[in-house]
């Protein structure tokens, strides 16, 4: 592949893929493990005319990038754990109110401060409901710097096109680890750009009026259409509404503009799948593990592989139904107690075949502990 | 223009209990807009949520009606990406000083340039009567039913100390020093930060039985004098109006666009935007 | 060449993790190879032991930790005492004569050397022993070659301090080439 060969940390990947898909407003408060993103980009960002505001915690944060957003520009913020759950309202306000936006958890040890500089995957069901109240989402994670890059686009091109706050669900090990990058020529990659009305001056523009393909064009805040925005249930308007129609039909719709495109927006690596009689699943830095082991025992000739989930949520439940059909056993690698584990239990025809192989205690998994972890399932001790 | 012409009639009537001063306090912002010659579409207007913040829902400008006590959170994403623009960001005393008291102090310690109206009126409306930051000491609300034991603030002292570069004091019985005050704080370049006493007759004038809005008005009227005013060396009880803080200080956005020019000279490089 | 897992111990201050960025950075970008490098985050890294870890390899790396390097580099004794049980057997032990004793005997070939007496001579400034003992490092493995560091030093490095840390890379390798001679018929052969 052509393009600038690189080589970095992943936080100045999250940043590359950020600024290559047309980030132009950040707003952030510093936290561990995410940090190097606020230092990146607050030096990036006025090289290109963009902005950069520190702002007093993460609630603020969210909230501006909301405000930014609105505006027409693209925008993200980044944190970690107890920043991620401060900003769970301002999320569920840019659900409610449709505004394009991405943001960025590294996660690292929880509940409470937990362990700031170690690796976790514990915030993968508070990315699905942290916020209150029935939606949907779309969360997005990497095991690989080139994969964080691409998917940092990916997320603002799916933030765009459905008009929704994507999550980046990253992990510690993949934002401080560094290795080769490969930064694409512009345009070499898609990027998707806001879809605005062609709704001309002077004219009424509905806000939330859905076109006939279920999108909803916007027009910038502040600009040539005047309107109304709440986090309120809200009519075509944008104007408050109590109707049990209005809100019903605004709730299905939230929920299935991206539900029903689940399969659109899955997205999934396949590592020596084929012949595989085991099926590891895993995701983020775990998948690395996961993948060491697999070419380790593929060397000894044991059928294993490995399906990667780059796409948690809308959790993508019908590939993974299929993938796991004749396996012998579904081994789920996770940093966390088995919130993956827990799903892929309700989506396949066999849960009680499905294992899980987990750390918690701010260690990455290794190959071998995952060995062991299969040899006990498959009766061989360890 | 009449103040009607600013408003988005079809949306009436609006929320508020009759003789809140919430309305009052809209109307003297349409006539401080007007003064300004600023067009609808230069204006925005970013609210909170309470009783105040849903004002903007009834104006005909860019409007953003967002989370409570984030108002100005909110408002610093558009102000920055849209410096051109006319930021407005009417806020309840609850919803600026208890929920949101963080964003205010950081809002005028950056010096941004947004012009926030806190209509004061000593209580949690919305919810139905509790008692906020600004409910004066020993007054009661169904959250203090044996009064207050804790203290307001000084509103303007704790903004001058955040770096407020304007902040004015003003009642809803005052109504042309309200406009006036109002319209230099659009005019300001800088955080500006006007606080209108606004009286609430169905929870805090009831609870403290002081009466329906008139009589709470006529409150303000006898309660309240000009900065500098002899009458508070005699009645330290009386709460000074007019405006307490006017200063010039470099205004954020307006850094933040010479940064980027700085750089751009310094490298040569093309801005994008 | 096979995966090659080093770890550079020492105190924070001491420049281990930029020693580790520079190399890895020196084989991906100027040899064509594949090289993850990982660090200790938090408090020590500003004090106590620090480390930090490359895998270099011609193929792809997965797990991005190092359990058993086959280089290990210790520039304190506390480093020292921490790590050098993890040495992989037969890897090599680099350390430092001014700052680390000898304790106990490990599986492993130890070459100890006077980076910090060197530097502090012919320099006189602590800061460059990373760079230093980088430079010993790469003489007596021959991982990658001298001219990709030096090309990463010069993108790295401001101006101002690009010559000292030149010389304090040429000071390592000399000191390198010196125990690689006196060592000849041993099995301190360089690796290729």
């Amino acid at each position: 592949m052509r393009g600038n060969v690189r080589f970095m940390q992943g936080n100045e990947a999250i940043v590359e893929g950020a600024l290559y898909a047309g980030l132009h407003f950040y707003a952030g408060y510093p936290i561990t493990p995410s940090t190097e993103i606020a230092e990146i980009l607050s030096e990036r960002l006025p090289m290109i005319g963009g902005k950069f505001v520190q702002m007093e915690d993460e609630i603020a944060s969210m909230c501006a990038i909301i405000g930014a957003s609105l505006t027409g520009f693209k925008v993200m913020t980044a944190t970690s754990g107890p920043g991620f759950s401060l900003m769970q309202e301002a999320i569920g306000y840019a659900i409610m109110t449709e505004v394009p936006s991405v943001v960025v958890n590294v996660q690292r040890g929880g509940p409470g401060t937990g362990l700031p500089t170690s690796v976790a995957q514990g915030d993968v069901m508070q990315a699905r409901w942290g916020t209150h109240g029935d939606h949907s989402i779309i969360a997005l994670t990497a095991s690989n710097l080139q994969d964080a890059f691409y998917v940092t686009v990916d997320a603002f091109n799916l933030a765009e096109t459905f008009r929704t706050p994507v999550i980046l669900l990253f992990d510690e090990v993949v934002a401080h680890m560094r290795e080769k990058v490969v930064i694409p020529q512009p345009g070499d990659i898609e990027v998707v750009e806001r879809l605005r009305t062609s709704v001309p001056e002077g004219t009424n523009y509905h806000p939330y009026l859905m076109r006939e393909d279920g999108r909803l064009p916007m027009s910038d805040f502040g600009g040539k259409h005047r309107y109304n925005v709440t986090g309120l249930v809200h009519d075509m308007w944008g104007f408050p509404s109590s109707d049990p129609k209005v809100a019903y039909d605004l709730i299905h719709h939230l929920v299935d503009k991206l539900e029903h495109r689940a399969d659109f927006i899955a997205r999934y690596k396949e590592h020596y799948t084929e012949d595989a009689e085991v099926l590891l699943i895993s995701y983020g830095s775990s998948a690395r593990s996961a993948l060491q082991m697999v070419e380790d025992r593929r060397k000894r000739g044991v059928k294993v592989g490995l399906l990667e989930l780059q796409s948690l949520w809308p959790f993508p439940g019908k590939t993974v139904r299929k993938k796991c059909v004749g396996r012998s056993h579904v081994l789920v690698v996770e940093m966390n107690m088995g919130q993956i584990c827990q799903e892929v239990k309700k989506v396949v025809s066999e849960p009680e075949q499905v294992f899980l192989a987990n750390r918690f205690d701010g260690v990455l998994i290794s190959p071998t502990e995952i060995l062991q972890q299969l040899n006990m399932i498959q009766g061989k001790g360890v | 223009m009449a103040v009607k012409d600013y408003l988005r009639e079809r949306f009436f009537p609006q929320i508020w209990c009759p003789g809140c001063g919430h309305g009052i306090v809209m109307a003297n912002m349409i006539r401080a807009i007007e003064l300004n010659a600023l067009k609808k579409d230069e204006v925005v207007v970013v609210s909170g949520i309470g009783c105040s913040s849903r004002m903007p829902g009834y104006l005909d400008f860019h409007t953003l009606h967002t989370l409570h006590g984030r108002a100005l959170a909110f408002a610093t994403g558009v102000k920055m990406s849209r410096p051109e623009l006319t930021v407005i960001v009417p806020m309840g005393d609850g919803d600026a000083l208890a929920i949101g008291g963080n964003h205010l102090i950081h809002a005028a310690r950056r010096n941004l340039d947004l012009t926030a109206i806190i209509m004061n009126n000593s209580i949690y409306g919305m919810t139905g009567g509790q008692y906020s930051p600004m409910t004066p000491f020993a007054k009661k609300a169904t959250t203090a039913p044996f009064g207050t034991i804790e203290h307001a603030p000084d509103l303007m002292e704790l903004v001058r100390g955040a770096g407020a570069t304007f902040a004015a004091r003003t009642t809803t019985y005052h109504a042309k020093e309200m406009i006036k005050i109002i319209s230099k704080a659009i005019k300001h370049k800088g955080f500006a930060i006007v606080e209108v006493m606004s009286q609430c007759p169905t929870y805090y004038g009831r609870k403290n039985k002081l009466g329906n809005a008139v009589d709470m008005m006529k409150g303000f009227k006898e309660g309240t004098v000009p900065i500098g005013s002899k009458k508070k060396a005699n009645n330290p009880d009386l709460i000074e109006r007019g405006i307490f803080v006017e200063e010039k200080r470099p205004e954020y956005s307006m850094s933040y666009l010479e940064l980027i020019e700085k750089y751009r000279v310094e490298t040569g490089k093309v801005v994008r935007r | 060449m096979n995966t090659k897992r080093i770890v550079f111990s020492g105190s924070g201050g001491q420049g281990v993790i930029t020693a580790a960025i520079i190399l890895a950075e020196a084989a991906v970008i100027y040899e064509g190879l594949n090289s993850l490098q990982t660090q200790s985050y938090g408090p020590e890294a500003r004090g106590g032991a620090t480390r930090a870890d490359v895998i270099i390899s011609d193929e792809p790396i997965h797990y991005p930790k190092v359990i058993n390097p086959d280089i290990l580099v210790c520039l304190t004794q506390e480093a020292y005492n921490k790590y050098s049980g993890i040495i992989r057997p037969g890897g090599l032990l680099l350390t430092d004569s001014h700052y680390v004793k000898q304790e106990w005997k490990i599986d492993a070939r130890h070459v100890e050397l006077g980076m910090y007496r060197a530097i502090m001579e012919k320099i006189g400034k602590p800061i460059v022993l990373n760079i230093c003992m980088l430079g010993t490092m790469i003489g007596l493995t021959g991982l990658v070659s001298t001219e990709s560091i030096m090309r990463v030093l010069e993108t790295k490095i401001p101006d101002d301090f690009l010559e000292i840390n030149k010389r304090a890379l040429e000071i390592g390798m000399q000191l390198a080439d010196s125990h690689n001679s006196k060592h000849v018929s041993s099995n301190a052969q360089p690796e290729a």
